[in-house]
């Protein structure tokens, strides 16, 4: 029987497992969390007394049908929770589960592994307290925790509006709500985001419940600075108008958008593309996720669309893979998810519009700046390597001399602002500058695990 | 701060010789943030830092256990007598 591998466990993953087994196949899926549902339908850790309909909203229905659906799949596929992918070679995923080492060999793989935040550096943005946007809701719904007692949602993104609401659910006071992102260019965005119009008005809907609230919301405006010195007290910005002004805070929710992780499937074969509306490299996929021989991506870590065109997408993939291993597939349901899937995917091009990439703060960040947190690399000192004589215009000559991008995180969280600040240094268009080469271990392993390998 | 009760089996663990309460459940990292702002000291400086992404990928929350393993908070549960150095150097002086 063919051995059909699913890396992640959200709702691409779930959903690619139950095509596979209702095809007869008995997929592994590989979680590296210990619950299924990714970061978005996470399971609260037990014993927690959490409304989900509070923390979920009106996803709360889609929430209860993956993990039943989950529920009905586990003991029909081999399910791996709590394991690490950490290394694919020669179509066999090295792994590490409680310590432990181990290789699953695959003949196809789909990639279900998921986003994380994207992040702008800016002064003082390692201190304790600043947290991304992602996990500010993650804390909250696995541990029922708040990353501070007064706090500002920082960045652009409309997930800031949604886990500001959250918060105040929650008990949390919200100093602010931060967006850089003009509400001018927000509304000539509307047409593209009119396409998904329940999504839309859930947008307006958190934006009226903030607003009643009595929280701010202030559009257009610059970060400066994180204020503090061993932990946040303030964000010091300049609003829309020229205003300096300091919000008084203990912590920040920062962040602007998702990035796909997509170092797997780098390491599988993936091919990328310099995509201009994220300004990323993302990885080439046909309309149904094929990504190379016998690899296919879904979900979010192939494109952001969200929770809906992870699950269409993830069903996509399982019914390509099928397909391309000989069993014809119902044509009208896969024209149906197409048509979904590039109908969700094209509404966060609009969202990408709406909520942007603040390319135009990369030119003001200070030389004392970090870039990347892991390594404690200054923005001065990328900058200065690429202008030295002869200095390198490529990120992964910079990240050999300078070291940003080659800590623990593996550039996941420096990348997409060194790629700007290269570009920014020597001119170049960002496309020109390349972009970080992934290497395994992609997350880190005790050295025994990496060693246990050789033969 | 905690905003959601947790009714589960309490357990104590030890961070930095110091003894604080967890529930079964707790990320180590939750606990951690509950009793404290700095979750460590960055290696290249010194700088105070206390995770950041939450969710496994920023790898800026590893601290060390009793017996100098290390692991990263966030996706690490507390479990009863725990032992945890937020300073890897201590961890090894207590082996």
């Amino acid at each position: 029987m063919t051995n059909v591998v699913i890396v992640g466990g959200g709702p691409a993953g779930v959903r690619a497992a139950s095509i596979l087994v209702e095809a007869g196949l008995k997929p592994i899926l590989v979680n590296e969390a210990r619950q299924v549902g990714g970061q978005g339908y996470r399971m609260p850790a037990k014993s927690l007394a959490l409304d989900l309909k509070v923390l979920m909203g009106s996803e709360a229905g889609k929430y209860r049908r993956l993990h039943s659906l989950f529920a009905s799949l586990e003991k029909r596929i081999d399910y791996r929770p709590a394991t690490l992918v950490w290394g694919v070679h020669d179509k066999v995923l090295h792994t590490l589960c409680d310590g432990v080492a181990g290789t699953i060999p695959y003949d196809a793989l789909i990639l279900t592994t998921g986003a994380t935040d994207r992040i702008m550096p800016l002064p003082n943005w390692t201190l304790p307290g600043v947290f991304t946007l992602g996990g500010a809701q993650v804390i909250l719904k696995d541990q029922g925790c708040l990353i501070g007692s007064r706090i500002v949602f920082l960045g652009s993104s409309p997930l800031l509006l949604l886990a500001a609401l959250q918060y105040h659910k929650s008990g949390a006071s919200i100093a602010a709500v931060v967006d850089t992102t003009p509400f001018s260019a927000k509304r000539a965005a509307m047409r593209d985001l009119a396409a998904s119009s329940r999504t839309l008005a859930r947008g307006i809907m958190y934006r009226a419940a903030l607003h009643w609230a009595g929280i701010p919301i202030i559009d257009g405006a610059t970060p400066l600075a994180i204020d503090g010195k061993d932990y946040v007290e303030g964000v010091r910005i300049r609003d829309g108008r020229g205003r300096e002004r300091l919000i008084p805070c203990d912590a920040v929710a920062y962040g602007y958008g998702l990035k796909p992780e997509t170092q797997l499937a780098e390491l599988a074969g993936a091919r990328f593309r310099f995509d201009p509306t994220f300004r990323l490299w993302l990885p080439e996929t046909d309309a149904d996720g094929r990504a190379g021989a016998d690899l296919y991506l879904a979900g979010d870590s192939a494109a952001i669309g969200g929770a809906d065109a992870a699950e269409a997408s993830g069903a996509l993939a399982a019914h390509a893979l099928l397909a391309d291993f000989g069993r014809p597939q119902p044509e009208t349901e896969l024209v149906r998810l197409r048509r979904q899937v590039g109908r969700l995917r094209r509404f966060q091009k609009g969202l990408a519009r709406a909520f942007a990439w603040p390319v135009e703060q990369v030119a003001a960040l200070t030389d004392e700046t970090i870039a990347c947190r892991c390594e404690a690399v200054t923005v001065g000192e990328i900058r200065g390597a690429v202008r030295a004589p002869l200095g390198p215009r490529e990120v992964n000559r910079v990240k050999a001399i300078t070291r940003c991008g080659m800590g623990r995180c593996q550039g996941r969280f420096c990348g997409p602002a060194l790629q700007e600040i290269v570009a920014g240094a020597c001119g170049a268009p960002i496309a020109e500058v390349g972009r970080l080469r992934t290497q395994a271990p992609v997350k880190p392993i005790p050295l025994h695990a990496a060693a246990e390998l050789e033969p | 701060m905690r905003a959601i009760p947790r009714h589960g089996v309490p357990l104590r663990i030890t961070i930095d010789g110091h003894a604080v309460e967890a529930v079964e459940g707790d990320s180590l990292l939750a606990v951690l943030l509950l009793n404290g702002r700095a979750v460590r000291h960055l290696e290249f400086g010194g700088a105070p830092r206390a995770g950041f992404c939450l969710m496994g990928a920023c790898q800026d929350c590893w601290v060390s256990l009793g017996d100098g393993e290390r692991v990263r908070a966030c996706t690490t549960l507390a479990v009863s007598d725990m032992i945890v150095w937020t300073d890897h150097q201590k961890a090894g002086a207590n082996d």
